[in-house]
């Protein structure tokens, strides 16, 4: 891990520590994300990856009973969004997230678009037009519902809301946005569709992404962190990690004899 | 019970065959029987409504015969006990509608917040303790809550407003909005915590608030049970019998304003019923029309509130 030197940095954790109240998810996690650049988390179920993934927009202060320790401090004003004093919907301000499952708001899909810009406050109908096109192209979904923006969003296809739930967190113009196997119930050209959606949108906003797929891990990606029991076990360059891995349990792993 | 018949020809004698054949029919002829039975079960309640809808046609049949359609819908006077008698339903139908929308202004407002409360804001130990004791409130029989408006909440209303007559319709429906509350509060509450968490995380991910989460995410996706909670609080308002008759007067009165006395339907059916007027009267056939009116008006919103359900159905 620390033979691995990133130009830039975009957030950063160290000995992050994580209980669900009297269990410990994770342990003593330390892991850079690159500025504009996908990172990937891999690993077996229960490795920690969503547990951490969920770590950077405070999700888990919505249960009772869950506990952080360490930090993740978030660049370039190095404010450690795990602090308590720091408010969990600041830090959603600026990093926004796409779900497991789609999980559009029962509204019409313009509303759900500018659902985040609403909730900061921007009542302007100009601003929120041009804002909900800008975010419904940049999630390649203008097209297929311009003449239908005020219809409800539940119409749309499980890809088309996976896409329009991309676009509902593009919007806001976060500064990383995180994935939690964003296409685990999409079939196999919608999940495709994601994927280059992914890589269009790097270039816009830092990316951290959960997947139980490696392939897909090999193919958006450009830096993986293997996961297991709680611990990133071996961080690097996503072709090392899948071409020449360091560590026993990494390529066991990948290689399919583990996991 | 299967497999034995499937191997029954080539390992069993024949009789123990024909045994297992019996008794396969034997069970095929009680699940039968279990199913017959079940199904006389759901046509009784079937059928009793549709015995209590035949005979207040067949009754209201009578009861037109001697009143015109047009006189009971437009006369503003009820007076079947007078020698010039009036069969108006107006003031029938305006001291019912007076107590019902002063007894939902009450429910509906407060019964919502509540839920919103008990599903969005309120910790498990807070909502373990409120619920049960708001549901309590539903098992407090009428008529208590009927001399209680008129003994309790009269004298304090007279109090802000010393020309309130001792019988009103303030006073019966406050009390009545009070009783339908868990009503609301306790559907609307079920149909908010159905909704997906999913859904909440998508929102309180985008920055969102707990208030802003609770208004403009789970209300909407709520919607549908929450209706159906308005609904099921109107039509028990508008069939509230009790509380109207004690505290709100017995005297038929064609007025929209909460603070006179009134009748209301279901108030004047109990009046006739206890045996003011002879059987077979005019006087005595007309509480089988109100009740048919009475019947309509609550079938109207069950339909209005089956539409609704349908119409905005949650699909998660």
């Amino acid at each position: 891990m620390a033979d691995l030197t990133l130009e830039n940095i975009k957030a950063e954790s160290k000995n992050l520590n994580f209980y669900y109240g009297g269990f410990q998810a994770l342990k003593s996690i330390s892991l850079p994300v690159a500025d504009k650049k996908v990172t990937a988390l891999i690993g077996p179920s229960g490795c920690g990856k969503s547990t951490f993934l969920r770590c950077f927009n405070r999700m888990h202060d919505l249960y009772p009973g869950n506990r952080y320790e360490g930090s993740i401090t978030l660049k370039p004003d190095n404010v450690n969004i795990l602090a308590r004093e720091v408010d969990p919907i600041e830090v959603r301000m600026r990093i926004s997230m796409v779900f497991q499952k789609p999980n559009p708001f029962p509204k019409s899909i313009y509303e759900n678009v500018a659902y985040g810009l609403r909730v900061r406050g921007i009542k302007n109908r100009a601003l929120l037009d041009e804002k909900v096109e800008e975010a419904l192209t940049g999630a390649a979904l203008w097209n297929e519902v311009k003449d239908r923006l005020d219809q409800l969003a539940f119409n749309l296809s499980g890809g088309q809301q996976q896409r329009l739930c991309i676009a509902r967190a593009l919007a806001t113009e976060p500064e990383i946005l995180l994935f939690d196997e964003p296409t685990s119930a999409l079939d196999p050209i919608a999940t495709a569709s994601i994927e280059e959606l992914i890589a269009q949108i790097k270039n816009r906003v830092s990316i951290l992404i959960v997947t139980h797929n490696m392939q897909q891990a090999a193919r958006v990606s450009d830096y993986t962190a293997y996961m297991y029991l709680g611990e990133v076990i071996e961080f690097d360059v996503t072709d090392s990690i899948f071409i020449k891995p360091k560590k026993k349990q990494t390529e066991d792993y990948i290689t399919g004899r583990f996991g | 019970m299967i497999e034995q018949n499937l191997r029954a020809p080539a390992v069993l004698t024949p009789t123990k065959a024909n045994l297992s054949m019996t008794r396969s029919r034997i069970s095929h002829i009680k699940e039968r029987l279990i199913e017959l039975v079940l199904l006389l079960a759901a046509l009784s309640s079937v059928a009793i409504t549709l015995a209590i809808v035949v005979i207040l046609v067949k009754e209201s049949w009578v009861f037109f015969q001697g009143v015109p359609l047009k006189d009971f819908l437009t006369d503003t006077q009820w007076t079947p006990l007078f020698d010039d008698a009036h069969y108006g339903i107006l003031p029938l139908l305006s001291g019912t509608l007076v107590s019902s929308l002063v007894g939902l202004l009450i429910a509906i407002p407060l019964g919502t917040i509540i839920a919103l409360y008990l599903s969005e804001f309120a910790s498990f130990r807070m909502r373990e303790i409120a619920k049960p004791v708001l549901e309590l409130l539903a098992a407090v029989p009428t008529v208590v809550y009927g001399y209680f408006a008129f003994l309790v909440v009269t004298p304090l209303l007279q109090k802000l407003y010393p020309g309130l007559p001792g019988f009103n319709l303030l006073s019966a429906g406050l009390v009545m909005g009070v009783m339908i509350i868990p009503y609301v509060s306790s559907l609307s509450e079920d149909a908010m915590r159905a909704v997906p968490m999913n859904l909440r995380e998508g929102s309180y991910a985008m920055g969102a608030t707990r208030f802003q989460t609770a208004l403009k995410v789970v209300t909407p996706a709520a919607f549908s049970g929450i209706a159906a909670a308005y609904i099921l609080a109107v039509s028990r308002a508008v069939g509230e019998t009790m509380v109207v008759a004690l505290a709100a007067g017995m005297q038929p009165n064609f007025t929209w304003s909460p603070l006179e006395p009134a009748a209301t339907m279901t108030a004047f059916i109990v009046q006739v019923s206890q045996g003011d007027l002879p059987h077979g009267s005019i006087g005595y056939q007309s509480i089988f029309a109100v009740g048919l009116t009475l019947f309509l008006v609550t079938l109207c919103f069950n339909l209005l509130g089956f539409w609704l359900r349908r119409r905005y159905r949650e699909v998660y």
